[in-house]
């Protein structure tokens, strides 16, 4: 029921949308990105071509152009699955351990307290100090990657969440307690739902985070991935690949950061503008 | 023997300063089956801690709160809440949804909850507006919304904290008179929390004027003798009972300020 409603919303946004020139649609549907990111690379352009004018700021034709022929020959792809297996695998088990744990602390105090020098020691300790460790703990392969993402992850999500289950009005459980909820359903049916927006915003931001984090690892130590591509094209002095694997970044993180926003809001934008 | 009764009932809030504060103290009430009773008195002089008590969702720190000769150790759904501000909706719900919460929490089966929760729907007033979910819905529809989910449970008590205070003029007198009807129709008993006096004569068989706060009671119970037609402003009998609740009230408010005053004296 509440499904059909949410698709039908989006249909709404998506018509008003459309490419036109009307300013009210530009703003709420996807002509401002696309003129957005026209202007993005014509300013790039013409900063490249008439104000620098150097071989070390290559204009976006050119960075283009290489990234063709990088993704022609597998290696450009390769290093962007190799990256983004890693956040992925990381940020999905940080975030499978970090919101029960976080729905915990937020619920239970003496288990909040428990875990409260962990989560405040650690979280000053940013992903990026435990490199080192890392390597030498897993070496440079897959293992020492995830466990930072994890890492980076699993803070964020349960501060997030312990926060959302710290921000449910009191009234919201003691109403389903007098209609006769157990505590396990006040659990289930209340503090759940009700803390999915901060969960998912907590995620969001983890996600963010992971991204500096894994470039970071991959720049230090690896063998592959977008910070290693990174590493050798400064090395080889390959300008255009730098720029390649910086625009890479860029479109991979704002694509999952879209993904992230309308999972907010398709599940959840309605009653919570946290987004 | 009265469905609910609170005898020597206090309450006393420890502050986050760490000193305490006696809202309430020696506080007594008979609540009969059937009955709609209203509790009157200015805010803050402890009216919602009176009915978090009775509700069960804090325990009181003397005295005793009984239902049916039992003593009140938690929520049930033998007392449905209906709160001051509509903080208790539930967000990811829709209008239907969450009428049925209590059924559905409690097991009964989809097909049937979900006729029982439109039956209420409707009752409230709220036909076709089922799909809505709270943020689609005014001030007034929520606090239909509330009404219809605790009916729907059919508690055996209704404790209701301001239920309408947030309402305009217009729509308060059309949910009174609906509460009126329903209450007749259902014959439950009522807790009713206002402190409007209007409010009180309009709805009321009794009226328990609590006194200011700190350490407040109950000053004292006016019967509203009342047949339904005579519950307007412009009936004499109606403004007899309106004037003495009022003179009441005016002394507690008198008493209050005299207070404020003495204090603010001490503080200079
Ligand atoms: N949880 C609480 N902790 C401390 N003081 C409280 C708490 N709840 C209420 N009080 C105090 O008790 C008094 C009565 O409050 P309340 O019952 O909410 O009044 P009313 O509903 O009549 O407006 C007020 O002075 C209020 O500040
Ligand atoms: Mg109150």
């Amino acid at each position: 029921m509440s499904k059909a409603i949410s698709l039908r919303r989006q249909g709404t946004v998506k018509s008003a949308g459309a490419p036109g020139w009307n300013p009210l649609s530009i703003s709420r549907g996807y002509g401002g990105y696309l003129i957005g990111f026209a202007s993005l690379f014509v300013i790039w352009h013409l900063a490249a071509v008439y104000l620098v004018g150097s071989a070390l700021f290559p204009p976006p034709g050119q960075v283009l152009a290489k990234a063709g022929v990088l993704i022609w020959s597998g290696v450009l792809l390769e290093h962007i699955a190799v990256s983004l297996r890693r956040i992925l695998i990381g940020f999905f088990l940080g975030s499978l351990a970090g919101i029960p744990i976080g729905l915990a602390m937020g619920s239970f105090p003496a288990v909040r307290k428990i875990l409260e020098p962990y989560t405040e020691f650690f979280r000053f300790i940013p992903a990026v100090a435990m490199i080192t460790v890392a390597v030498i703990w897993f070496g440079i392969g897959e293992e020492s990657k995830i466990f930072l993402i994890i890492y980076t992850t699993i803070f964020i999500v349960i501060l997030n969440t312990a926060a959302g289950v710290g921000a449910i009005a009191k009234n919201k459980t003691r109403a389903a307690r007098s209609l006769g909820a157990s505590s396990f359903q006040v659990f289930r049916y209340v503090a759940l739902p009700a803390t999915v927006p901060y969960i998912l915003t907590g995620m969001r931001l983890a996600m963010a985070n992971s991204f500096v984090t894994i470039v970071a690892a991959e720049l230090v130590a690896a063998n592959e991935g977008l910070g290693k591509m990174l590493w050798d094209s400064r090395l080889y002095m390959l300008v255009d690949d730098i720029f390649v694997a910086l625009v890479s970044l860029g479109l991979l993180g704002f694509v999952i950061d879209r993904l992230f926003r309308w999972a907010i809001f398709a599940f959840a934008g309605r009653y919570s503008p946290v987004a | 023997m009265a469905l609910v009764s609170l005898r020597n009932v206090g309450k006393t809030y420890r502050s986050l300063q760490g000193d305490d504060y006696v809202a309430v103290e020696d506080f007594n009430i008979e609540i009969e089956a059937g009955e709609f009773f209203c509790l009157l008195g200015t805010s803050g002089c402890g009216k919602t801690t009176v009915l978090t008590m009775l509700a069960g969702f804090e325990q009181p720190t003397t005295g005793r709160i009984e239902i049916d000769g039992r003593i009140i150790e938690a929520p049930g759904a033998d007392r449905g809440v209906v709160f001051q501000g509509d903080d208790s909706l539930y967000e990811w719900l829709t209008a239907v949804e969450n009428i049925e919460f209590g059924l559905r929490m409690r097991g009964i089966e989809r097909k049937e909850r979900r006729d029982r929760a439109l039956h209420y729907l409707e009752l409230v007033g709220l036909k076709g507006q089922e799909n809505k979910h709270p943020s689609e819905l005014s001030g007034g529809m929520k606090q239909r919304i509330q009404i219809a989910r605790v009916l729907a449970n059919e508690p055996r008590m209704l404790l209701m904290d301001e239920p309408f205070a947030a309402l305009d003029a217009q729509t308060r007198l059309s949910m009174q008179s609906e509460l009126l009807k329903i209450q007749a129709s259902t014959n439950k008993s009522v807790l009713f929390i206002t402190h409007d006096i209007d409010e009180a004569v309009t709805l009321a068989d009794r009226i328990g004027v609590m006194r200011a706060g700190p350490a407040s009671s109950i000053k004292g119970i006016v019967d509203v003798d009342l047949a339904q037609d005579e519950r307007e402003r412009t009936n004499d009998r109606f403004l007899d009972i309106y004037k003495t609740v009022y003179g009441m009230i005016r002394e507690e408010v008198g008493i209050a300020m005299s207070r404020q005053e003495k204090a603010a004296g001490q503080g200079a």
